[in-house]
């Protein structure tokens, strides 16, 4: 549903060098996409995207204080979960994916097209691989005789993995879109700087929760 | 003006883009508004027949399946009534409706920083309204476990009785809905209000309404992700079989549970993380509101600006480390109740500097007393006696005493319930001339109020006693036990007081109606404000300000200057012109 929108058409008085200062909008004619002048400066969603990890954080922190207090409770019935081996194959996977994408934004910034999109299908191919191979260890927990009702510590591991593979995908998605998707009112350096946060959130938000799953078991 | 060559935005053609799926602010915050309108209707009736059932619990009620209300209705009544009166109206009315109405217009903006995130936040929160409310019409009926939906009870599905298989279900899915639609409101209220300000609008000249959203949105910013997990870690125990929250060697009506030592005490932390800063989320708009009007027609700058910003900031940040209070008598460490004890009471520093800086800008004030106004009076009065017996209650030897009585029952509903309507009632009277472009009947406001006023009174004051006598909440029926028998006149009188102030709403509501299409035309500033809501046209077009954003030269109270020529300066007055501001005002359109 591109731009009929009210607010994608409308300009404030600041992009085009208002007497009183400047409006809020920021971005001059930087942020010009299909649908005409943007109306939101672009530092806008950088700051959007800082306030969603906040968010994003709580729920996880949620998740993990909640692990963290059952794995305390004296004589409880936490039996020590084997980790899968792959995933430190898949944690390696995902710590290079977030190198390409760094090597992604540099290419952008050298302003080389080519190497941008390579780089950039790189990180969405590596981040495919380590949802892969998270799947792969669900599949051989799965096929030992360990679901998610089996014991607490099998719980948590489904939810950490299940939670951070459902935002992953969030990332892949995002990845894809500023590959193929005209952009309403991102401008592309923005979408890219947008969608790097939330990656590289991502990618340390695992190491996090694996570092958790390693001292449960 | 540059803006010249950009006048407005044209509204989008067709009735549905227009007034449904619209993103523009002002629609969806008055979408936010009638659902809370209709679910602050629907919560009323539910409390009614609760209030009517504890007078006279033998009643024939035709709607009730085998005519008499059973234990197990009333607990739904009691979970339906807590759980759409918190979530769907005093969360969504005062952030969601008039913060997305003004927040934007009050800093200058031509719409929130998102508006499409904005639409979804919307269409999140009226499923969420739908799953809740259907839960009353499927087998079993509407959940039995509270608005605080505590396990055991509510982590074993249809076992623990009737409610709470589906309907318990509904009820999670339901919750998991508006905390998305919560989260992603509040991105955008906290973009909007750091990236979107007009020029000039440095952070310490923004209204007071605007620093309570802004800060509303950080609580629900931080809250609504740790009930999001929780919720999910309970719907896994209700349909995945995990134990998170159900300890081993449960029996419930003689079946051994097959769960693991889970907690229910994990769910009770989880819970009240949110819980706590989501009273907040409640009331904090309302203080914003009330500082905002009881300058305005005081006709004085608010007392102590920058006391009562900080004051906000300490109550939002203090209200993350409170939430044990809710936990005294749960089996707590009773060092933890302890610290908890402390941090709550300290809650009262920063309420207490907001008070006194209420009533010191109507000290000495040319007090006008419009319904707003005395709404937002009230307001100040419910505050500060909701407020003390919260004191009362802060602390744990008293509150094990309290904790399962009417007197928390009393508390709550003043200081989050009452207050935060008459938070409500504050900023519906003062902005609807400004949202619709007509203004409301005053006499009906000021009988509204007064109705209201004592009405409230008459419900939550003998509350109080009864819970000190020990009249235990959430029994249906009380009667039968000899030493609660005693306090039956109290619950009849309540419940008159209750079924007469749910009347005088009627007033409101016609009130509400009538005006839309008989009211006075409303000038752009009906109440002489100084706020950029009021530069604008009543209702604002379509971008706000048609074009022509204003920059912001004062701080948001410059009322009865000494000097000017009249007793407020807009917002968007130059200093050089502060004399001239009567020619001004008079061009503002």
């Amino acid at each position: 549903m591109p731009g009929n929108v009210a607010t994608e058409t409308l300009q404030l008085n600041g992009a085009g060098g208002g007497a009183d200062g400047g409006a809020p909008s920021g971005n001059g004619g930087q942020g010009s996409g299909p649908s005409g002048a943007a109306s939101v400066p672009q530092r806008t969603y950088v700051t959007g995207m800082t306030i969603a990890l906040a968010g994003i954080l709580m729920f996880f922190a949620a998740l993990v204080s909640a692990y963290v207090v059952r794995r305390g409770f004296p004589n409880s019935d936490w039996q020590a979960l084997e980790v899968p081996r792959i995933l430190w194959l898949n944690t390696l996977i995902l710590l290079a994916s977030s190198f390409a994408l760094a090597r992604s934004r540099r290419r952008l910034l050298a302003g080389d097209d080519d190497g941008f999109r390579h780089w950039w299908g790189v990180t969405a191919i590596l981040g495919l691989f380590f949802l892969a191979g998270q799947l792969v260890a669900w599949r051989q927990l799965v096929v030992s005789g360990v679901y998610l009702a089996t014991n607490p510590s099998s719980s948590f591991f489904y939810v950490f993995t299940g939670a951070h593979g459902l935002h992953l995908l969030g990332g892949i998605i995002g990845l894809l879109a500023v590959a193929f998707r005209p952009l309403l009112r991102l401008a592309r350096s923005t979408a890219v700087d947008v969608v790097s946060m939330y990656w590289h959130f991502m990618d340390g938000l695992w190491l996090f929760l694996f570092v958790f799953l390693l001292v449960g078991s | 003006m540059s803006a010249s060559a950009q006048v407005g935005a044209e509204a989008p053609k067709g009735f549905l883009r227009r007034y449904i799926f619209s993103t523009d602010h002002k629609v969806i915050g008055l979408q936010y508004l009638f659902l809370a309108l209709v679910a602050v209707t629907l919560g009323i009736v539910l409390s009614l027949l609760m209030r009517f059932h504890l007078v006279w619990p033998a009643a024939h009620l035709p709607f009730v399946s085998g005519g008499i209300m059973t234990p197990e209705q009333y607990l739904a009544l009691v979970t339906m009534h807590g759980t759409i009166m918190v979530f769907f109206v005093l969360t969504t009315a005062p952030q969601s409706a008039f913060g997305n109405y003004f927040l934007p217009i009050q800093i200058g903006a031509p719409d929130m920083a998102f508006p499409r995130l904005n639409m979804l936040s919307f269409w999140l929160t009226l499923a969420a309204f739908v799953c809740m409310v259907a839960a009353f019409m499927v087998p079993g009926g509407a959940p039995i476990s509270g608005w605080t939906a505590y396990p055991p009870l509510s982590g074993l599905g249809d076992v623990t009785g009737p409610g709470e298989g589906i309907g318990q279900t509904m009820w999670i899915v339901s919750i998991l809905l508006f905390c998305f639609g919560s989260l992603l409101g509040s991105i955008n209220f906290i973009s909007t209000t750091i990236d979107m300000r007009a020029p000039g609008l440095t952070l310490m000249r923004m209204p007071l309404t605007v620093w309570a959203w802004f800060v509303t949105a950080i609580l629900s910013l931080l809250a609504f992700g740790v009930l999001l997990a929780g919720g999910i870690l309970l719907f896994l125990d209700r349909s995945a079989g995990t134990s998170f929250f159900l300890p081993a060697g449960l029996v419930v009506n003689g079946e051994l549970q097959v769960r693991a030592g889970g907690s229910p005490l994990l769910w009770q932390h989880l819970f009240w993380f949110f819980g706590h800063p989501e009273v907040y989320i409640a009331i904090l708009p309302g203080m914003g509101v009330a500082s905002h009007v009881l300058a305005n027609f005081s006709r004085k700058p608010v007392f102590g600006y920058r006391a009562m910003v900080f004051a906000l900031g300490a109550i939002g940040f203090l209200g993350f480390l409170v939430w044990g209070h809710h936990m005294f008598v749960s089996g707590m460490n009773p060092y933890s109740s302890l610290t908890f004890s402390v941090l709550t009471m300290s809650i009262g520093v920063p309420s207490a500097i907001k008070t006194f800086n209420w009533l010191g800008t109507l000290w000495g004030g040319k007090i006008q007393f419009h319904p707003p106004m005395l709404f937002a009076i009230g307001f100040v009065s419910f505050f500060v006696t909701g407020g003390l017996s919260g004191i009362f209650l802060a602390q744990p030897a008293v509150d094990t005493m309290l904790h399962a009585t009417y007197y928390v029952v009393a508390h709550f509903h003043i200081v989050m319930g009452v207050a935060a309507i008459f938070g409500i009632f504050t900023a519906a009277y003062y902005w609807y001339p400004k949202m619709f472009g007509r203004m409301m009947d005053e006499t009906l406001g000021k009988l509204h109020f007064w109705l209201t006023f004592a009405g409230s009174y008459c419900i939550f004051m003998p509350m109080h006693f009864v819970g000190i006598e020990g009249g235990v909440r959430r029994y249906a029926d009380s009667s039968g036990a000899t030493y609660l028998g005693a306090l039956q006149p109290l619950h009849h009188f309540m419940t008159i007081a209750a079924f007469a102030t749910a009347a005088a709403q009627l007033i409101f509501f016609y009130n509400f109606f009538w005006s839309l299409k008989r009211g006075r035309k409303a000038p752009a500033n009906p109440w002489s404000a100084t706020t950029l809501e009021w530069v604008t046209a009543s209702p604002p077009p379509v971008d706000n300000f048609d074009g022509r954003f204003p920059s912001v030269y004062r701080g948001p109270y410059d009322y009865s200057v000494p000097g000017a020529s009249q007793d407020f300066l807009p917002q968007n007055v130059p200093p050089e012109e502060g004399a001239l501001a009567n020619q001004e005002a008079s061009n503002a359109r």
